[in-house]
């Protein structure tokens, strides 16, 4: 089996089915990072060029360690030892890489549209790892993954997802995949923060937290960016931690057996209090651990899946 | 056939000069003047006759928004290569915008854009000088000097005058030399980081939006200030409703406003941008449905003036990245008349109503002797072939930029044949590639 595409761009783009059989098929890889011997020879004398614009650990990390499980040789290209700072563009930059036979490009870009750029010019597979305010794919399918293993069903799921909307790639993700596979989202932040025109997405908004947690199974926190303070999308930190913050007494409201879930890194006190990020709801860490086998799973699909 | 004494029999066309004359006639030009229209007129000895059967007979268009790129972004386009688009798509007369480097804010660049633009055979070219110095929205630019200069209306385009006092003055102080003053109406705070229609497709696409806000609050503070000052505003542009809902309120009240409206916004929508297109980037944003019906009510009722292209040609290689980073604009000379005829084809303006908005109306916001077949009028004319159906191919224009979301669309109507003072500046037998040098 495997996806009838050459690369991952974005959550909108996939079919349930799709979905599934990343799903699926992320739960053998799964299975590999447990051994004692974390590696298989599915992608050796592949080579992955991670492609990386904007500073990442987790992400950039993951996907090395996923490349690096399924034997391929994995290169990291880092914005600071980049051409990018010669003035290249990114498509000759791109260019280049491919030019050495890369077969993989996971590229991490602040601008919206820079992998489907590549993905249009060359051959590699192109994973977005994440572009600008726009989607970044393998983190809702990390997410879907760990929904998945502790909650079963997506139909009829509760999701509230509390936050920057307006800038959060992974929002966005998430709410293509979770609106599609049948999952009653909600959006929540102050209203500087909720771009326009989402509701036609098929979520539903609100502006108080306590309301948006009312009953929910699952809470996706984003993280907040504190730079963004200075284009006053919201007075400071201490309004927002008290108007937005997930605390003990806010998680109350949610399910009792409510899922917290957030893509890190964390700003503990400020979106997520210490208490809830460390609490038995929290499934922060399975997330990170899951991110690998769904990357494996991405890798594999892609290339052919044989 | 292009030089001599520019005297010429255009005979069995289709003559359509707006609230003049629609009907089958032939045209006399004589010393690059219109000497005469009329059925079966007799050829004089040894004139030069034309056959416009089944064509059109036009005005040369007018475009009050162009941008020639020339001082400064030569890579972009010359003054030359604009010209030779212009004539392709039928436009005789151009106005060009001063964000060229160094700005035209003053007497030496409005001549050299004259000079360059100064060749046998070729369009009209009239420079829009600054409305401030350097473009800067500070002191005003020397108008008397740019008008003695060739200068034929004030912009500070791409970069709205923010400064309500400056432009107050700006406003009050061109009526001493009766210059209109252009503003691209866009408040840089409201817009600021953004890059395309604040609604749906940007949020889906992560981007960030111009709000339709971002232009109606300076509409509405620009139709005040000429309301408050008696001078003459004339908006560029304009792609939302609520500048429309404004726009024919003032006029309704008298005050001396005049706007036009580009064929991508009378197009396209805000769905063009899907797949990062960055031939689909400009300022103002292609907008929604909304809009897009509120503009084409407007030029059918002519609230909205002329219809102008925002001609603004980029290189390749500035396109062909990053939405976010690419820059706004796209080339119009070329495709105008075939997008603007399809509003005739839907039913959304008379024939005579969009040669209007290309002609005439145009020509009477900027007060330019243009635009029109009045006897003893210079013979600027567009010979249009309205049956010729044909595919944009960007790779096929004569300007130098290629960056057009029009590409690969059918149109229906094309130009055959411009002619400046009589003497032809472009005739499509020459568009062909192997014609060009």
């Amino acid at each position: 089996m495997s996806l009838k595409r050459k690369d991952l761009l974005g959550m909108r783009d996939l079919s349930v089915e799709e979905v599934t059989l990343i799903l699926e098929t992320a739960d053998s890889f799964k299975e590999v990072s447990g051994r004692d011997i974390k590696k298989v020879p599915t992608l050796r004398g592949k080579t992955v060029v991670n492609l990386f614009f904007e500073p990442s650990t987790r992400t950039r990390t993951s996907f090395e360690l996923a490349a690096k499980r399924l034997s391929a040789d994995v290169i990291n290209f880092t914005t600071s030892t980049s051409s990018m700072v010669k003035g290249e563009t990114l498509l000759d930059t791109a260019s280049n890489i491919q030019a050495m036979r890369a077969d993989f490009i996971v590229l991490r870009h602040p601008a919206a549209g820079a992998p489907h750029i590549l993905a249009r010019a060359l051959q590699a597979s192109v994973i977005n790892a994440g572009d600008g305010g726009h989607e970044h794919p393998t983190q809702a399918l990390l997410d879907l993954f760990t929904l998945r293993e502790k909650k079963r069903e997506f139909r009829g799921l509760r999701v509230a997802i509390i936050g920057d909307i307006s800038h959060s790639r992974v929002a966005r993700s998430n709410i293509f995949a979770l609106t599609k596979l049948g999952a009653e989202v909600r959006i929540a932040g102050p209203p500087t923060m909720i771009p326009r025109d989402i509701e036609h997405l098929g979520v539903s908004v609100f502006y108080n937290l306590d309301e948006a947690l009312a009953g929910v199974d699952v809470i996706m926190m984003l993280r907040l960016q504190l730079e963004r303070q200075g284009i006053a999308l919201f007075p400071g930190i201490r309004e927002y931690a008290t108007c937005y913050g997930l605390t003990p007494e806010r998680l109350r409201m949610a399910s009792p057996d409510v899922l917290v879930m957030h893509p890190g890194p964390i700003n503990r006190g400020v979106e997520i209090s210490a208490e809830v990020a460390d609490s038995v709801s929290s499934v922060i860490l399975d997330q990170v651990t899951n991110g690998v086998a769904v990357r494996m799973a991405v890798l594999y699909l892609l290339s052919g899946g044989k | 056939m292009s030089s001599g004494n520019a005297s010429l029999l255009i005979r069995h066309g289709r003559v359509i000069d707006p609230g003049r004359i629609d009907g089958p006639a032939d045209v006399l030009v004589q010393d690059g003047k219109i000497a005469a229209i009329g059925r079966d007129l007799s050829a004089p000895a040894g004139i030069e006759v034309l056959d416009a059967y089944g064509k059109y007979i036009l005005p040369g268009f007018v475009d009050l928004h162009v941008h020639l790129r020339e001082p400064g972004f030569e890579y972009k386009e010359t003054i030359k290569t604009g010209m030779a688009a212009a004539a392709a798509g039928g436009f005789t007369s151009i106005c060009c915008m001063p964000n060229t480097n160094p700005v035209n804010d003053t007497r030496a660049v409005t001549e050299f854009i004259l000079d360059r633009a100064k060749r046998p055979d070729s369009v009209h070219v009239f420079p829009i000088g600054a409305i401030t110095k350097g473009s800067e929205g500070k002191e005003l630019a020397e108008y008397g000097d740019l008008r003695s200069a060739g200068c034929v209306a004030v912009s500070d385009d791409g970069k709205p005058v923010m400064n309500s006092m400056v432009m107050r003055r700006a406003l009050e102080y061109a009526r001493a030399f009766n210059l209109p003053v252009v503003d691209h109406c866009e408040c840089k705070h409201l817009s600021d980081g953004g890059v395309a229609h604040e609604g749906l497709v940007a949020t889906e696409l992560g981007l960030q939006g111009i709000p339709s806000a971002a232009e109606d609050v300076m509409v509405a503070r620009n139709i005040e200030l000429a309301e408050l000052t008696g001078g003459r505003l004339h908006l560029a542009h304009v792609s939302t409703a609520g500048s429309v809902r404004m726009l024919q309120a003032a006029k309704a009240r008298g005050v001396r406003v005049t706007a036009e409206a580009c064929p991508h916004h009378f197009t396209l929508t805000e769905e063009a941008i899907r797949e990062f297109n960055t031939n689909a980037k400009m300022n103002p944003p292609l907008r929604t449905r909304k809009d897009v019906e509120a503009i084409k009510a407007a030029l059918k009722d002519g609230t909205i003036d002329a219809i102008a292209t925002d001609h603004a040609p980029h290189a390749a290689h500035e396109k062909n990245r990053e939405f976010e980073y690419a820059p706004f604009g796209i080339v119009g000379l070329e495709t105008a008349l075939g997008l603007s005829l399809l509003l005739v084809e839907e039913g959304v303006l008379t024939l005579e109503r969009m040669v209007a908005s290309l002609t005439s109306g145009p020509a009477n916001a900027f007060s330019l002797a243009k635009g029109t077949l009045a006897m003893g009028a210079d013979a600027d004319i567009a010979i249009v072939d309205p049956d010729a159906q044909w595919i944009v191919d960007p790779d096929q224009f004569q300007s130098k930029g290629r960056n057009t979301p029009f590409g690969g669309w059918k149109l229906k109507g094309r130009v055959v044949k411009t002619l400046v003072s009589g003497r032809e500046v472009y005739s499509s037998a020459m568009s062909d590639a192997e014609h060009r040098v």
